[in-house]
């Protein structure tokens, strides 16, 4: 289902289907068991709640997922996310905290090799931009 | 080789000293091993509640997914990077000490690490004093800051993000910031300015890098 660019949700936003918005909503969105996706066009102004979020426009609000939240590239979140997975592209915005502190997890605990690239984050980061300013202090 | 050629000739062919910017970024930066940063993993992994892990710098997707999985904390971004580049295109940079003194939200004693990176070295003295105090300020005992300090003055120099490659090394990538100058603070100042922590480790790097761990006693 989708929510086009001129539509305007002020309030409870729940339901139990995929759902994409490109509109804008404020208020507070539950999809408990289904996949949101916020469009390019997407302004959200509220507290989400979904099993998973892709996230192509802008979230101002906390974000709640059971399985994982996908900032992608020009993606934008001020808010604090918690979920078990978290992906964030290499040009998204992102202020807040991140929590991917998962049930019965105690600190330092992940496996020995768990290294970045095996991590939903890294897969989701492409290659840097072109046209960014130099390194410095890399020589070794 | 080519590196040490660079390194001793002390000018990048790629670097535009004027602007700090810099030819496009490939993104395969070599791995530069860090001292500091194992040191910091093993004394956040010893905190006995799920650690709260501060990053001052920009948000990247693998530390997020390497900070998550290997340590299970909750991770702050705090990216002073793009405040300080904000205060700079503003002109007002000279506001930044106060600005720093109202950003973090973080209670007394409520965080385990917090990873500097090399952002001291853009700040002068009364920013990066207002920032090390609510470093100590926010540091639970026994949390851990990690800091990268350079060795050499420059009027001009490029942001640099740290990528984690692994529990032992970083890739220093580009940052799409502006920059800005960078200051040399010596040891002392270092140690002064986190009053109240000590040092627990310090490392000179071959690259005239020194990395700091500094800890709060328990």
């Amino acid at each position: 289902m989708n929510i086009g660019k001129s539509v305007v949700i002020k309030g409870e936003l729940n339901g139990s289907e995929d759902l994409t918005i490109e509109g804008q909503v404020e208020g507070k969105i539950e999809l408990r068991q289904n996949v949101l996706t916020i469009g390019a066009n997407g302004r959200i102004k509220a507290q989400v709640f979904a099993k998973a979020v892709i996230i192509l426009g802008e979230v101002t609000g906390n974000v709640t997922a059971t399985e994982k939240v996908d900032i992608r590239d020009n993606g934008s979140v001020d808010g604090d996310i918690a979920a078990p997975r978290v992906a964030i592209a290499e040009g998204a915005h992102f202020r807040g905290s991140i929590d991917m502190q998962k049930a019965n997890a105690k600190p330092g605990d992940a496996k020995a090799d768990a290294k970045p690239g095996h991590t939903a984050a890294a897969v989701a980061t492409p290659a840097a931009p072109t046209g960014s300013p130099v390194t410095a202090g890399a020589n070794r | 080789m080519l590196s040490d050629l660079l390194r001793w000739g002390g000018k990048r062919p790629d670097h535009n000293e004027k602007t700090g910017e810099a030819s496009a970024s490939r993104g395969d930066e070599p791995p530069v091993p860090s001292k500091a940063f194992p040191k910091l993993l093993a004394a956040i992994s010893q905190q006995p509640d799920a650690p709260v892990l501060i990053d001052l710098g920009p948000v990247i997707g693998t530390n997020v997914g390497f900070f998550g999985e290997r340590l299970g904390c909750k991770l702050f971004i705090e990216d002073l990077f793009a405040d300080y580049d904000r205060h700079a295109r503003a002109g007002t940079l000279e506001a930044l000490p106060a600005a720093i003194t109202t950003r973090f939200r973080h209670a007394d004693g409520s965080v385990d690490g917090v990873l500097c990176w090399d952002f001291f070295d853009f700040l002068a003295k009364p920013a990066a004093l207002s920032l090390a105090k609510q470093i100590v300020r926010m540091l639970r005992p026994g949390g851990a800051v990690m800091g990268f300090f350079c060795t050499s003055a420059s009027e001009r120099a490029a942001f640099t993000k740290y990528e984690v490659v692994d529990d032992h090394s970083l890739r220093h990538r580009p940052h799409a910031g502006s920059g800005g100058a960078k200051h040399v603070l010596p040891n002392r100042d270092i140690i002064k300015m986190f009053d109240g922590l000590i040092v627990s480790d310090s490392f000179l790097l071959k690259n005239n890098t020194r990395e700091f761990l500094l800890r709060r006693p328990r």
